[in-house]
């Protein structure tokens, strides 16, 4: 197949390019004259809201980029963030969720590739993974299929390439049916005064091209990934890429070795829009005009147009700008690992991108307006209505307490991830000292003593269709509030906003409030943004998912010897809850899980109470004063105790006779800025009255010991009942036995 | 003790492999490049695990004819120690240096989970610091770890103490035939394994399980 560079630009081309009539006036004014096919195509990649961000740009604007430790935000591959000694961590999360629905396996693939190659770009060795993974209802036909894709797509490349996968999400709901959600997060690691930028220098400089050759995979993949889905779908199947774990490998070791040589001068990787978009971004960002010569490009299919090398989304792929005088140093790197290395063009002075290719000039265009003049949208927007509130007294209590907690643990939410997370390699690296299956994913820092870093990844979608705002801001407090009860200092995130089609003004409001909502809790939780990624148009045939704007961060542990975990209680310790009694069952999955109805408001995130809370639970932990945690989310006091009684195999007693409120709100209230924490019974008095001198609100609700969770006067169950419940359910699931 | 760590493309537990080497000897161990034809002389040569060439062809077949391979063969004929983990183990075999295959786990899944190990034979100069009978705990992370060879080769490895280490209280992860999660040759200086000890040595790992193996093959047993 080729497609001729003259081939005529008509309304249908221009559609089929998701190119809005009023945007291709704005190409012909820009550059006076219609576009080749070739630039209609690039006009199409830069331009689309995938690469462009032109519904979401105005507002995430209004997200805090900046703090103390914040060495880069926004704008690069990656963000990066000082941990002291002269180290940084380098991470971003990124969606890859119209592909993996499309082709479950190399989609989840070729977004973890995607995210590994962000942050390597930018001089770091990778030391975590995790993945946010949202799917349809359980019962719905595509959906253990897509599981089962999906996860073995995020193991096959993340095991061959060698990192670990601490931690992440799985959920279900049918307003997944039709768009699965998968966000892909990596964090690595880089010395400060070693980082790697996108941004071209010099004039008349070779731009490299490195890494697996071109192919005609993934063309047009940016475009398709900003577009609603229909029953066409399935034709779509060609625009996703197809991921080779073992030259990623290769690649980051190639560029780190680079690296040293001090040969680059810039780099970017080949992401959406390929060559495109890397070539544009390193151009633009250093006022400087790119020349390629796409003769040189390295290409594994015969007869490729200039249209299709300039679309194509081929995986493990870089562009980098070089000092010419190391070239063959650097070329002898990329040969040792058995990896392309092709001179393909040229840094010029004239802010221009040309494109040649067998001696004709397939495109010319100005190179600062195809980055920085894209089209921005104000999309109207509509403010989402509130719930009415939904007291606790109109809520029906369970007919048997330990019937709900059994139901609840096991349930498809709330149960062990047991079956995902065994198919990723936790462990790789030797460095993994929490695993999945606590709050946060635990790293240590290597080469140093007592540093590590703690992630976590959160959202609850939920709580942000029924209140944007009120959800927006417990995405950013939960996630601080995992890392926080490691006993790390929650130190900054990065955002993956998952939403609908933005053109609907009432998508566009829970846009907008989510993103007012995580930006008022990064301000309140001295928590920035410092990168990030929006994917819009998860629709399909008109039905939008749950707003899901995933957050996910990372914390800073001083002394690892001291971490807090979920499962780490002795017995005869004391448990005490800090934050306020349970309250709250809007939304709760009691509500939803037991009951069957999704109803009330979402709760609310006091963020002084949250930080106050947090600040307190953390310091007792650096302290060497507890012996575990875990923060109170989904499902309550209940299932926060039923976690840690599973993950220490030590039971409790508890006693909730001096709290007032209904049992069921007091268990299974998901009220905010809570954590239990358990603390050696002599030193219970001290922590306590500590709590009562800090105003941080906290109550005794009973020791560590037994084998069995007994909530005096309500229940008792005993832990091999609550393993059997929590780890059945997703093994029989996948295989199609009913739990 | 010396010892020699062999890179080739796609290994990607060879970083680990070294820290442990490191951490247990204290000596850093000598990288080898599998294009190299000559080895450095050192007491123990280590494949690491990973996914050589992306074991897009049977898992260590690429691998197992790199020109490295050929000076491995002669220092294990001279006796020299050599130990293949995980994906060093599949090169192992493919290179003919010990008996048996491995196969697809039974799950056809990836698996990483601890599991616990018999120490089947602790005469060994891979086993010393153990017990005969002992049962460690070992992380294990692998696609194809199903070990498997016929019944008169089993016969075999079984009667001559070649078995060295087998799944224990019910933890076999991937169906290989009589728990067999690690085997040596006959003359008893080339081991390979499934299982990473070296992700279990520390007070970080959770536990020191796996250091036994090291401090044998690197004759450093604590007195």
């Amino acid at each position: 197949m080729t497609i001729s560079n003259t081939r005529p630009i008509t309304p249908e081309l221009i559609a089929a390019h998701g190119l809005k009539p009023d945007e291709y006036e704005r190409i012909l004014s820009l550059i006076g004259r219609e576009p080749t096919f070739t630039e209609l195509g690039i006009f199409s990649a830069m331009w689309n809201e995938h690469c462009s961000y032109k519904s979401s740009k105005k507002w995430l604007r209004t997200l805090p980029t900046t703090g103390a430790r914040v060495i880069q935000g926004p704008g690069e591959n990656a963000g990066v963030v000082d941990i002291d000694d002269g180290d940084c961590v380098v991470f971003k999360m990124e969606s890859h969720n119209h592909p993996s629905y499309i082709e479950p396996y190399q989609g989840a693939a070729t977004g973890v590739g995607g995210i590994l190659r962000d942050v390597f770009t930018m001089g770091a060795r990778p030391i975590a993974a995790m993945n946010a993974l949202r799917f349809g209802e359980p019962d719905h036909p595509k959906t253990r299929h897509l599981v089962s894709g999906v996860v073995s797509g995020v193991g096959g490349y993340g095991n061959a390439f060698g990192v670990p996968t601490v931690g992440g999400e799985v959920e279900f709901d049918a307003r997944y049916n039709g768009n699965i959600l998968v966000n892909a997060f990596a964090a690595g690691l880089a010395k400060s005064d070693a980082i790697f930028y996108s941004k071209a220098e010099g004039v008349g400089l070779p731009v490299v091209y490195l890494g697996a050759k071109t192919g005609r995979d993934g063309v047009g993949g940016a475009t398709m990934a900003s577009a609603e889905f229909d029953e066409s779908i399935d034709e779509k199947r060609p625009t996703v890429q197809v991921g080779d774990p073992f030259t990623e490998k290769c690649l980051l070791e190639a560029c780190l070795e680079l690296m040293q040589t001090g040969a680059v001068i810039a780099i970017q990787d080949m992401g959406a829009a390929g060559l495109t978009c890397s070539a544009v971004e390193m151009g633009a960002k250093g006022d400087l005009g790119i020349e390629l010569t796409l003769d040189h490009v390295p290409v594994r299919e015969e007869r490729m147009t200039a249209y299709e090398m300039m679309l194509s989304e081929s995986q493990e792929r870089m562009l980098m700008v070089l000092k010419p005088e190391k070239e063959e140093e650097a070329k002898a790197i990329f040969v040792k690992w058995g990896l392309d290395f092709a001179i393909v063009g040229k840094t010029t002075d004239d802010l221009r991108f040309r494109v040649l290719h067998e001696g004709e000039e397939v495109a010319n265009l100005p190179i600062k307006e195809l980055g920085d003049e894209a089209p921005e949208y104000d999309r109207p927007w509509r403010e989402p209505s509130r719930p009415a509130p939904l007291p606790a007294s109109l809520v029906a209590e369970p007919e048997d307490y330990g019937l709900a907690l059994l139901q609840l643990v096991g349930s498809p939410n709330q149960s062990s991830r047991r079956w995902v997370y065994e198919q990723y390699d936790t462990l790789i690296q030797g460095n993994s000292l929490q695993l999945p299956g606590g709050d946060a994913g635990v790293v240590r820092v290597e080469g140093h003593p007592t540093k590590a870093l703690a992630f976590s990844s959160d959202v609850t979608p939920r709580y942000v269709e029924a209140d944007p705002f009120e959800g927006g801001k417990q995405a950013v407090a939960e996630c601080w509030r995992n890392i926080t009860a490691t006993g790390a200092e929650p130190l900054a995130a990065t955002d993956n906003l998952n939403f609908g089609n933005p053109e609907r003004p009432e998508i566009m409001g829970q846009l907008v409030k989510a993103i007012e909502g995580i930006g008022e809790a990064c301000r309140a939780l001295s928590f920035p943004i410092v990168s990030g990624n929006v994917s819009l148009y998860n629709e399909t045939n008109g039905e939008g998912i749950l707003p899901t704007p995933t957050i996910a961060g990372v914390g800073l542990l001083p002394d690892w010897s001291r971490m807090a975990r979920i499962g780490s209680a002795h017995d005869g310790d004391h448990l005490v809850l800090i934050g306020g009694d349970g309250t709250h069952l809007g939304q709760s999955v009691y509500l939803r899980d037991v009951l069957g109805i999704a109803d009330g408001p979402a709760p609310e995130v006091d963020l002084h109470a949250e930080r106050r809370n947090g600040d307190f639970v953390r310091a007792a932990i650096n302290n060497g004063q507890i012996t575990a945690c875990h923060d109170i989310s989904s499902g309550g006091l209940a299932v926060t105790l039923a976690e840690m009684v599973m993950a220490s195999g030590k039971g409790a007693q508890i006693d909730l006779s001096a709290a007032g409120g209904p049992a069921h709100a007091l268990l299974f209230g998901e009220d905010q800025a809570r954590y239990v924490i358990t603390v050696p019974a002599d030193l219970a008095n001290f922590i306590c009255a500590n709590a009562e001198g800090m105003g941080v609100p906290f109550r005794r609700i009973g020791k560590v010991g037994g084998d069995a969770l007994t909530v005096t006067g309500l229940f008792s169950v005993t832990i091999p009942d609550l393993r059997d419940a929590h780890e059945s359910w997703f093994p029989a699931f996948m295989d199609g036995k009913p739990a | 003790m010396r010892s020699a760590v062999v890179q080739l493309p796609g290994l990607n537990r060879d970083r680990d492999m070294i820290a442990a080497l490191t951490k247990i000897s204290g000596t850093a161990p000598v990288t080898v490049w599998q294009t190299e034809t000559e080895l450095p002389d050192v007491d123990l040569i280590v494949i690491p695990g990973g996914f050589s060439y992306g074991d897009y062809l049977r898992c260590g077949a690429i691998a197992a004819r790199m020109p490295i391979m050929q000076a491995i063969k002669a220092r294990a004929e001279a006796g020299v120690k050599v130990l293949g983990v995980c994906n060093g183990f599949q090169i192992l075999l493919e290179a003919g240096l010990l008996p048996g295959a491995l196969m697809r786990n039974a799950s056809l899944k990836f698996v990483c989970r601890e599991v616990k190990l018999e120490v089947v034979n602790a005469e060994t100069d891979f086993t010393r610091a153990y017990a005969q009978g002992q049962i460690i705990r070992c992380p294990v992370a692998h696609h194809d770890g199903n070990y498997f060879t016929d019944a008169e080769t089993l016969a075999a490895i079984e009667g001559n103490g070649q078995v060295v280490f087998r799944y224990a209280e019910g933890t076999n992860p991937n169906g290989s035939i009589n728990d067999i999660a690690g085997v040596m040759n006959a003359k008893g200086n080339v081991l390979g394994l499934m299982p990473h000890p070296e992700n279990l040595i520390e007070a970080a790992h959770g536990g020191g399980d796996g250091r036994g193996l090291f401090a044998s093959a690197l004759n450093v047993i604590a007195a």
